[in-house]
């Protein structure tokens, strides 16, 4: 147990070193999206709308953090390690050294887990001063699930990519269509039934309403909590399975 | 050291290696010459553990590399014919970031680093990022990461490709300077006089099989020592002898139309278009 984590820590502290380097270009870049989807449907859109009987922008700013750590922990897991793989190549030095498939998933994931973590803390502290929303507990767990999950999502597109043409294509097959309807600028409680049933497949339709359902105060919805960590575990297992097919 | 057993290894319809046996022995420097795509590159793919062949075996240092890839990891270092180097690190950062993912401890890290960075002319651009350096020096930060977890084994596939004459030199000199120091080194290349240069013995492959072995010189000898080449009406014709008295012999009595006529020693290049009917410099497949 012990050797897995110093082998996941090893496998991630090239990735941590970068972030060292290059930690303002890294927040400035992952905080421009969601600060422009706050003022466009924050301030434009939404000023003098309630939703659920709250102000639109207390109702959006959990979808805008939900969104913050998909993007996140997707691009900086899944993005370097395309670069990792087809470009620097770096990655076989991975496979040839003696880390288990489990250190290197858990290794590759850790830094979108990382980064999206703290650009979404940073966007809850803008949370804070501008809506009343309430921070606990069940809020932080949720978006280590989420930061988790999107982290392997992106381990695993970048280990299927063939080429950053593929990454990009993976992008906008599942992740801009989750920006859209996973529960992030609507409520999904007035869509027909079909839609919401189709919706409830996505995983970020449950980050939105876990993080919702704490930042408003309503009941806590468990079962999305569950569907986010038996993702998360569903997309660990077939990094691991990739992996250990990338070489002997 | 390395044993390599009727090894077979197939992209779709093409056959990348076909039926390949080999043993090399400690301390050699072995070469392995062929054309690009003649099999070289998949062949280290497979000894590092990188790509799991169709079928044969491969050992290295008594481990069979198929059934446990983890126990022969330690016995090599790879030179990749690419760069393989994240260029948002520096050369220190790149190196510990080796050390770390074969568990060199603390104090272990911080020696070997600064021993390797010496003993590979690295020392001043330690904190360089490998963005800035050049395709020299990055060469040689590979080499150093490649040695850090201590091998016997060194895989040097292509070292000197894209590399200006001086740097090429100065590789050569540390690769021989790491066989003395005890290396065992496995090198693929397809420039003839480095082959020549450096190595003990010398595998020739083409399109996947191992069409001659030996040392340069017996593989010299057995097409000849010296070739007398000569032009008539514009076609090149290559003839060879054990010794230069019957070369210059045969160059002599050449007809008067013929054009060009030079007798000098034979090289790996002639040894390759004898057995293969190319250059080695052309694509094989």
């Amino acid at each position: 147990m012990i050797g897995t984590l110093r082998d996941t820590y090893s496998v991630a502290w090239a990735d941590i070193q970068i972030v060292k380097h290059l930690w303002r270009q890294l927040l400035l870049t992952s905080l421009m999206s969601p600060a422009l989807y706050l003022v466009a449907f924050g301030y434009g859109l939404g000023r003098g709308m309630t939703v659920l009987g709250h102000p639109y922008l207390e109702f959006v700013i959990p979808g805008i953090i939900s969104l913050t750590t998909m993007n996140t922990s997707f691009n900086a897991a899944g993005m370097k390690l395309n670069v990792d793989r087809l470009f620097y190549r770096s990655f076989d030095e991975i496979l040839m050294s003696p880390v288990s498939p489990v250190s290197l998933v858990l290794g590759k994931s850790l830094i979108g887990v990382i980064r999206g973590l703290g650009v979404s803390l940073v966007f809850v502290a803008i949370g804070l001063v501008v809506s009343p929303i309430t921070v606990g507990p069940l809020f932080i767990v949720t978006l280590v699930a989420s930061c988790l999950l999107f982290s392997f999502l992106g381990v695993l597109c970048a280990m299927y990519a063939k080429s950053h043409q593929d990454m990009a294509t993976f992008t906008s097959v599942i992740l801009t269509p989750m920006t859209f309807l996973g529960g992030t600028f609507f409520s999904l409680s007035r869509i027909p039934v079909w839609l919401k049933v189709l919706l409830n497949v996505l995983p970020l339709t449950h980050v939105s309403a876990c993080l919702r359902a704490e930042a408003l105060g309503t009941p806590f919805p468990w079962s999305s909590l569950l569907a986010l960590v038996a993702g998360a575990a569903v997309l660990f297992g077939l990094c691991v399975r990739v992996v250990k097919r990338a070489s002997v | 050291m390395i044993v390599i057993e009727d090894l077979i290894h197939e992209y779709g319809s093409t056959r990348a290696i076909d039926g390949l046996s080999l043993a090399v022995g400690a301390g050699e420097i072995f070469g392995f010459l062929g054309p690009n795509g003649a099999g070289k590159t998949t062949t280290v793919r497979v000894l590092t553990t990188l790509t799991k062949p169709t079928s044969g075996k491969v050992r290295l240092y008594g481990v069979d590399v198929l059934s446990e890839p983890l126990a022969v990891k330690k016995h090599f270092g790879v030179v990749q014919q690419h760069l393989s180097l994240d260029r948002e690190l520096t050369a220190r950062e790149s190196l510990e970031f080796h050390a770390r993912l074969h568990r060199l401890k603390k104090v272990d890290r911080e020696q070997r680093i600064a021993w390797l960075m010496e003993y590979v002319g690295l020392t001043q651009y330690a904190n360089r990022l490998v963005a800035d350096m050049s395709g020299g020096l990055k060469r040689r930060l590979q080499i150093a990461r490649a040695l850090l977890h201590g091998p016997r084994l060194l895989f040097l596939d292509e070292p000197t490709a894209g590399l200006d004459a001086q740097s090429r030199r100065r590789l050569w000199e540390l690769i021989r300077r790491m066989n003395e120091d005890g290396m065992t080194v496995f090198l693929t290349t397809h420039y003839i006089e480095e082959a020549e240069s450096l190595c003990n013995r010398v595998g020739i492959i083409d399109k996947g099989k191992l069409i001659a072995l030996g040392s340069p010189l017996e593989l010299r000898s057995r097409l000849g020592l010296f070739t007398v080449e000569t032009m008539i009406d514009g076609h090149m014709d290559y003839a060879f002898f054990a010794d230069l008295k019957t070369a210059t012999s045969y160059a002599a009595s050449r007809p008067l139309q013929t054009k060009t006529v030079a007798v000098r020693e034979s090289n790996l290049e002639d040894v390759f278009v004898e057995l293969t009917g190319r250059k080695v410099g052309e694509e094989g497949t």
